[in-house]
């Protein structure tokens, strides 16, 4: 059985139908990651305890579509009992000692943590070239990035790893690595899914979602974990829907709302030739398409940058080398023990953000930093919103650009950022967004980006079924790996 | 040069809650180090803070009791600085819209009443501690750490520290009538933290306000401003100038000592709260809160006296501690005397408080034995003297009064037919008394009561004993 061609409804049906256990599944899960981990490095930490946990759920029986299924998880969800770093020094020999909600709704479901993903520090990135375990590659082409934060996560499932993996996403870190990979990621509603053991970058803006080649396959995952959780007083109580079961590929008098502003000067031609391809044949299905401004877009980096950085700067104090993690030795006193644990233990971009977000903080800069870009994000909530009152969906491209390469813009912190320009209105307005493989420029997989009301993901998945459907993208195999075959 | 003083107060109780305010965590005390904790009160990763609702709402009591406008739109913000027992690095607390504000308090001093004004009041979380063993080592404890506080910081308005006094007598009794708080400087459910500053008189700037610290007791917040006033004026005085520090209280010599001079203002980025909603605090749930608030304690002070016939110096010393005030209620509610309640609690209860030096609650007695014990002597069954010994037995043993007053065989003889032949023989066997008394000398009847009672071991009725034994004098 080649896993890369499984999806998580395929591989029930051989569990439900004994072709295959769930042990042998784990197994051949694990034997494939190991064998791959040398060119792809996707995976932190393998979950050794896979095959164990796979055998419980043998002797309890395939209940539900999950059962036995291997699913990535980034390193920045916490899992009992397995190592948990956030791809960060500071985390090096962290153990948690309690597992993340979506890790309990997991596991209650009988799906396998096949081991931890890769990402960049703290999720603080858009390449995984700032993790301290190295940077991931693109199975696409082995020299370049995977995209990020979430790249582990895409990367394993576009090398057909594990046919699902859960992401994060505070600023594009699902939608920019699933655009770069040729797979399908969704972010979902701001307060859909349980912050609860999800190490925090920027609270108010990140999300938990799911990755997957198919898009049914991250549907099933998604009503899995989402719902209210009484530990995250900001998570909603709205009922969660089987998206799975309501996938439908009808697109008539869908209106799809295309702002100006997406078609950034910056944009790779490619890259908006697949996504106009992709919205004619919406327009084929029966969608109306319209052109609609969202002026303040270009206001959306530098509002992202403050306040995910203010917000960062605050969470991220807890790393005191007191308690837990990576400690400096040889300090005298407990201002050398906070400052060497600190400067030693995190890496440049996440101590640039640290920096960038103290000051955004401080009492000189607050009103005019702070402030101002919380007034903003206000200003763009409402903007999007009022856009979404009388359309169903906003869409464009996923990314300016495919995949670019390992090192080529690691040294211009600016250039990284402003690759985040049109995944970030969707966390500052907490929508439900993702991104579906469009097509490919030369030879690297664009996305297209579609964006929901809040809470409507099914609409959000449905028009990526549809689009998956018309293109069937899945059936591609990446680049680099065919010669694996 | 004449200055007048000008003190503020921020003081930190200790909500009554049963977990903290952030997190399920249970709060007690004297546990071993760290057992009190969980996931949220180590800042583990990926831990997230939920308000605690009950905590939240003896805060609005509190604010209500204060006479604070209550905050209908609120939210927490974060308080961020680095310290080993601050897990999280920054503090949950409500900066830009706190739970209450413009309340105030009345004092009255030298007979004068005065009002001083609530800045605001908000809730927040304590921090761990931290301690230094002498093997190199230093250790945290996180049990108290985010344990519910409240934070209630007054207007400058008082003028003196006896001002300062009488606010926060006034603000522990009224806190303490609430129940939300057990408000107790010595077991630290409640600290103060003062400002205090002096300007020349006339003048319309404040001046240099000194933080002052390690304040045990509201004595010790007297004794310590009113050293800091001298102190400032002297140094005005010579020409000097007051510099911004923190100075701590000295007890043993009443002095205050320089801790730090402060260098600018801490700035401790404050932000909201991402990780909490804004919350909506409705007019119907304060005004239930409201509902719900015990009587305080000047109404009580004022039933005492219109209702129960209390002096009203002993109805000012029945209310000054919630415990006391409510042991009286309790006692009065099994049909004892409120008087005589009265009279034992602040004569012999006290007494017995002030010897052993413990609290009501520590004793054994309970309302309904000192109630009862109460009935025995005003329905004539057991002598005041006797009421003595029953009392000793109920409040250091927990003794039932009835039974035991019973079973030790010391009801009161009131039989005139059981009396009255021992008092014919006593007077027989002491003419020498009666002349006494005939020659006017009162004191011979002292002896002669003193003689049956000692026949009696103590147990004859005095207003019987007195009345045959007068009856029989004048007739012989």
């Amino acid at each position: 059985m080649d896993i890369k061609k499984e999806t998580i409804a395929s591989l029930h049906e051989k569990l439900v139908n004994k072709d295959i256990t769930a042990e042998q599944l784990a197994a051949q899960t694990l034997d494939n990651i190991k064998a791959n981990e040398k060119q792809l490095n996707t995976f932190i930490t393998v979950n050794d305890k896979a095959i164990e946990d796979a055998k419980k759920v043998d002797a309890e029986g395939i209940n539900g579509p999950l059962a036995g299924i291997p699913i990535g998880i980034k390193d920045n969800i916490v899992t009992n009992g397995i190592k948990t770093t956030a791809a960060s020094k500071i985390l090096y020999n962290f153990m948690p000692v309690y597992s993340a909600t979506v890790m309990e709704k997991l596991a209650a479901a009988g799906a396998i943590d096949a081991g931890k993903t890769n990402l960049d520090e703290f999720a603080m990135g858009s390449s995984t070239e700032t993790s301290f375990y190295g940077t991931s590659v693109n199975p696409w082409d082995f020299s370049r990035v995977p995209g990020g934060s979430s790249g582990g996560s895409a990367a394993a499932v576009a090398a057909g790893e594990v046919v699902a993996a859960l992401g994060t996403d505070t600023g594009g870190s699902i939608r920019q690595p699933a655009a770069f990979n040729g797979i399908f990621g969704i972010k979902p509603t701001y307060g859909r899914v349980s912050r609860w053991g999800v190490i925090a970058f920027a609270s108010s803006l990140d999300q938990v979602g799911v990755m997957s080649k198919r898009v049914e396959d991250s549907a099933t995952v998604l009503s899995v974990i989402a719902g209210h959780d009484a530990h995250d007083s900001t998570s909603s109580e709205k009922e969660v829907p089987d998206y799975r079961a309501n996938l439908s590929k009808d697109m008539h008098g869908v209106k799809i709302a295309v702002p100006k502003e997406f078609w950034h000067e910056g944009t790779h031609p490619d890259v908006l030739d697949n996504v106009n391809k992709a919205l004619d044949a919406y327009k084929k299905m029966g969608a109306t398409v319209e052109e609609v401004s969202l002026p303040t877009l270009k206001h959306a980096v530098e509002v992202y940058y403050v306040l995910a950085s203010s917000e960062a700067s605050s969470n991220l104090q807890r790393y005191d080398g007191v308690r837990y993690g990576y400690r400096a030795k040889d300090v005298k006193n407990i201002k050398d023990l906070f400052v060497n644990s600190r400067s030693e233990g995190f890496g440049d971009e996440v101590k640039r953000r640290i920096m960038l977000g103290t000051f955004a903080l401080s009492a000189g800069a607050y009103d005019a930093y702070f402030k101002k870009a919380a007034e903003v994000r206000t200003i763009f909530i409402n903007e999007m919103n009022d856009v979404l009152k009388d359309y169903d969906l906003i869409m464009g491209p996923s990314t300016t650009t495919p995949a670019f390469k390992i090192g080529e813009k690691v040294d211009d912190p600016l250039a990284m950022y402003m690759n985040d320009i049109l995944t970030i209105p969707a966390n500052l307005a907490g929508l439900p967004a993702a991104s579906v493989p469009a097509g490919l420029a030369d030879g690297l997989p664009v996305g297209l980006q579609i964006i929901g009301k809040p809470f409507a993901e099914q609409s959000v998945f449905n028009a990526a079924y549809a689009l998956q459907e018309e293109n069937k993208f899945y059936e591609q195999i990446p680049t680099a790996l065919k010669g694996e075959d | 040069m004449n200055f007048e003083t000008t003190i503020g107060l921020e003081v930190h109780v200790e909500l009554k809650t049963k977990s903290k305010m952030y997190s399920p965590s249970p709060v007690a005390y004297g546990a071993e180090s760290n057992i009190n904790t969980n996931v949220i009160d180590f800042g583990f990763p990926g831990t997230l803070p939920t308000v605690n609702k009950n905590a939240y709402r003896l805060g609005v009591m509190v604010g209500l009791a204060l006479n604070a406008d209550i905050e209908n739109h609120t939210h927490f913000d974060r308080k961020n600085y680095f310290y080993p027992d601050n897990p999280k690095a920054f503090q949950i607390t409500q900066q830009d819209k706190p739970l209450g504000h413009d309340g105030y308090i009345e004092i009255e001093v030298d007979g004068e009443k005065k009002r001083i004004g609530i800045e605001e009041l908000h809730v927040e979380e304590d921090a761990g501690k931290n301690t230094h063993g002498n093997n190199g080592y230093s250790y945290v404890d996180l049990n108290r750490q985010g344990t519910a506080l409240i934070e209630i910081v007054s207007k400058p308005d008082m003028k003196s520290p006896e001002e300062a006094y009488q606010y926060l007598e006034n603000l522990r009794k009224i806190i303490q009538f609430t129940g939300a708080s057990d408000v107790k400087m010595e077991e630290g459910s409640m600290r103060v933290d003062t400002n205090i500053s002096i300007r020349p008189v006339g003048s319309d700037t404040y001046g240099t306000k000194v933080e002052l610290k390690n304040l045990n007791s509201f004595n010790h917040v007297r004794l310590g401003l009113a050293y800091e006033e001298k102190r400032q004026a002297a140094i005005l005085k010579q020409g000097g100038s007051i510099g911004q520090e923190t100075r701590r209280f000295d007890e043993k010599s009443g002095e205050t000592f320089l801790m730090r001079v402060k260098s600018g203002a801490d700035d401790y980025r404050y932000f909201p709260e991402p990780d909490l909603p804004d919350y909506e605090i409705s007019p119907e749930w304060i005004a239930e809160i409201k509902a719900s608030l015990p009587e305080t304690a000047s109404v009580r002070r004022s039933r005492y006296i219109n209702e129960l016939g209390i002096p009203e110096y002993d109805a000012g010393v029945l209310t000054d501690t919630k415990e006391m005030s409510d042991f009286f209620d309790e006692a009065v509610s099994y049909d004892a005397n409120p008087k005589l309640v009265s009279n034992w609690l602040m004569g012999e209860v006290n007494a017995y408080l002030n010897e052993k030096k413990i609290g009501l609650l520590d004793t054994k007695l309970t309302p309904e034995h000192l109630a009862k014990m109460i009935n025995l002597i005003s329905n004539g069954t057991i002598s005041s003297k006797i009421a003595k010994k029953v009392f000793q037995e109920t409040i250091s043993n927990g003794t039932e009064p009835e039974e035991w007053v019973k079973s030790k065989g010391l009801v009161q003889e009131s039989d005139p037919a059981v009396l009255k032949p021992m008092i014919l023989e006593i007077l027989d066997n002491n003419q020498q008394s009666i002349d006494d008394f005939k020659n006017g000398k009162d004191r011979a009847v002292g002896f002669l009561v003193g003689q049956i009672m000692k026949q009696t071991h103590g147990q004859a009725n005095p207003k019987v004993v007195n009345k045959i034994l007068m009856a029989e004098l004048n007739s012989r």
